[in-house]
């Protein structure tokens, strides 16, 4: 197996106290913001990202991952003691978490969340390890026309298969493809939308826009919220831990189930929160007696954590694989990735494997780490909910100046950031997503760079995009999707008038 | 409910009443938003058809792609328009009550100050007084607490991004007094 050697290579790579130190820093900070409330996986790591800009790649990139996972472990501490979800993925949790909690079984709930959580992202890496080296050698058959294909399927499942209401995530993607285009246009070199302002001549960054959206909106979103809780303080001893490992195996169908729809909503943009639930109600629908579900059921929790962490890590695949983010943390570690200058898709994979395998180690360590370091932690990070908010506030504003600052050193980001956060609690709070603008703004140059090559290399002809199988099938399944709702009603109506008597 | 486990409680004193009057109605916001990019739309398609939105030997111009953008964000945010005129259920609920639009604007106001202090006085200074007075303003936490944490904190900030990792931030007349 040639990805096992390389696997083993990017162990090597890692095993330094440098980088294990970072991992460490990584996920006790992970953790930190995802147990504070209002902030999550994307939030902290678009607020941490201007720590990682003076290492080097590769341990910027594990630090990185590490908040990630440890955000979204910490998501599930305040779900189970708290009954607060940090992130919507963790609201499946508190319907059986909170109540077991309730009932004396915080412990327990926590050990099952954290090994579930675990047992989630570790089939998700597996499943990268040994596919996305075959899906990037792939891709690197590709063309601008078949590239441009892979990012309207993106763009068009969005769209078709989001629960937002279409034309908002249609304005949320418009925009963001619109703002990814200001400033010099790598063609030509005109300037465009720039409106005579030397300013925005640079462009709007995305990590800056980042900022703004996922950092700023979000402190004021929970200021908007009435902030006081009441949970329970619970602490993990070793004999709980063995007794929920010792059933594990008991629970094999569910968390198989869990895992593969994970993996799944994680790779198209269904997102952990679809897969959360699903788990979730699928562990229910199979469950024999299925009133004790929601009256603190340890399988409760097992489902819809696993199926979460099995989607959040499966979301990193075709961001490896193809430079193509599955979910708005995914996009943001592009934007990382673009900082350092690497360029994310199937060239990955050939001109950078230590950076990769690097990657795809520090997947497995940071679980594995991070999984201990829940265990034994949990009373402090609870604890960490007594910090008042008003003291935790103005120091999040402080990072994210620094943050929108670091990256330009321009005092304009910092004005354009603050803009960005209105932007985004206005938008949260009307309903327009903030996914498709993200995905839209870090891939909107390299989309318009692969539509405008090939329309060079074909002469302006539309029809290159049907020139041969494979970028004809992408590009009509990504039609396909853009109707998917039209679709979906039109088969349903004709079902109901072939067989009007079962309806 | 086993007596070994402790509760933890946290209260928040400000927090927004339940039944404050509403400021806004989401309806009203919604019309608002989608004019705006109605108008963000105009005048972007409008540049790019001025650079150039056509064809030529070479392939699309530098306009061709942003246009047709402007153009489908303006067909979204006339659709939007329309859509939020048509549901008046969606229209009535409550964008922002007054309480939460007052808590909303004791941490908007203040990163707003901090901003124009970073101008003015360099990053560091304005998180002293930024988290200083949020947390002794805002959170009515003790003035030594306040004061001494965002010391604490700003001297952290410093000593990892100035002197650790070389990320030099805007400065203002204190540093320069101090030689940085």
């Amino acid at each position: 197996m040639e990805a096992f050697g390389l696997l083993l290579h990017g162990f090597a790579v890692l095993l330094t106290w440098k980088t294990l130190l970072l991992m460490m820093v990584g996920l006790v900070l992970g953790i930190f913001v995802g147990v504070l409330p209002g902030l999550g996986g994307p939030n902290g790591v678009a607020i941490l990202l201007p720590l990682t800009f003076t290492m080097d790649p590769t341990s910027a990139i594990v630090m990185l991952s590490c908040i990630y996972w440890g955000a979204l472990f910490g998501g599930a501490i305040t779900s189970i003691l708290f009954n607060i979800p940090g992130e919507a993925w963790s609201v499946a949790t508190t319907f059986d978490g909170y109540p077991m909690a309730q009932q004396g079984r915080a412990a327990e709930a926590l050990t099952a969340a954290f090994t579930s959580s675990f047992i989630g992202s570790l089939v998700a890496v597996l499943l990268i390890t040994f596919l996305a080296p075959m899906i990037s050698s792939f891709a690197l058959k590709f063309g601008p026309p078949e590239f441009f294909a892979v990012y309207l399927l993106t763009f068009c499942s969005f769209v078709g298969l989001g629960r937002e209401a279409k034309h908002k995530t249609v304005i949320s993607m418009s925009l963001g493809l619109l703002l990814a285009g200001v400033g010099m246009d790598t063609v030509s070199g005109q300037l465009r939308m720039t409106f005579g302002s030397a300013e925005l001549l640079r462009g709007i960054n995305f990590l800056v826009a980042v900022i703004g959206l996922f950092g700023i909106s979000e402190i004021l979103l929970t200021m908007e919220e009435r902030l006081a809780l009441r949970g329970h303080a619970a602490s993990i001893s070793l004999r709980v831990v063995l007794s929920v490992w010792k059933d594990l195996p008991k629970y094999w169908v569910t968390l198989l189930r869990s895992s593969v729809i994970g993996c799944w909503l994680g790779i198209t943009p269904g997102g952990a929160i679809a897969a959360s639930f699903m788990g979730y109600n699928l562990a229910k629908r199979f469950a024999k007696d299925q009133e004790s579900f929601g009256k603190g059921r340890i399988e409760g929790v097992f489902a819809p954590e696993t199926a979460a962490h099995a989607s959040g890590t499966a979301a990193l695949l075709p961001m490896l694989a193809l430079g193509i983010p599955g979910s708005g943390t995914a996009a943001i570690l592009l934007g990382g990735l673009m900082v350092w200058g690497l360029n994310p898709g199937p060239l990955l994979f050939v001109e950078h494997k230590d950076f990769v395998w690097g990657l795809i180690a520090s997947m497995y360590l940071g679980n594995v780490v991070g999984l201990v370091l829940v265990l034994t932690t949990v009373p402090i990070f609870a604890s960490i909910l007594r910090v008042p908010f008003a003291a935790v506030a103005p120091m999040i504003v402080v990072s994210c100046a620094i943050g929108a600052y670091a990256i330009q050193n321009a005092m304009f980001d910092i004005w354009l950031m603050l803009g960005f956060g209105v932007v985004g609690y206005v938008f949260k709070k009307i309903g327009i997503p903030l996914a498709p603008f993200t995905l839209a703004l870090v891939l909107g140059s390299r989309a318009e760079d692969a539509f405008r090559l090939s329309m060079i290399g074909s002469g302006g002809d539309m029809k290159v995009f049907w020139s041969n199988g494979l970028v004809g099938t992408i590009t009509t399944l990504a039609i396909v999707l853009l109707f998917w709702p039209v679709i979906d009603r039109a088969f349903a109506g004709v079902a109901r008038l072939v067989r009007p008597a079962k309806a | 409910m086993s007596n070994t486990e402790l509760e933890i409680v946290v209260d928040d004193p400000t927090a927004p009443e339940e039944n404050s009057p509403a400021v806004v109605s989401t309806g009203a916001v919604d019309v608002i938003v989608s004019l705006l990019l109605l108008a963000l739309a105009l005048v972007l398609g409008w540049d790019n058809w001025r650079t150039g939105a056509s064809w030529d030997s070479t392939g699309p111009q530098p306009g061709y792609f942003p246009f047709y953008l402007s153009v489908i964000l303006g067909a979204a945010s006339l659709y939007g328009l329309g859509a939020a005129f048509v549901s008046r259920r969606e229209a009535a609920e409550t964008f922002v009550t007054r309480a939460q639009l007052r808590r909303v604007m004791a941490v908007f106001v203040p990163t707003f100050l901090f901003c124009v202090a970073t101008q003015y006085l360099g990053l560091y200074v304005a998180s002293f007084l930024l988290i200083a007075g949020f947390m002794r303003l805002v959170g009515k936490i003790a003035l030594w607490k306040s004061l001494l944490t965002a010391f604490v904190f700003t001297a952290a900030m410093f000593v990892t991004f100035d002197i650790a990792f070389d990320v030099i931030m805007p400065k203002g007349p204190l540093e320069a007094a101090f030689g940085y």
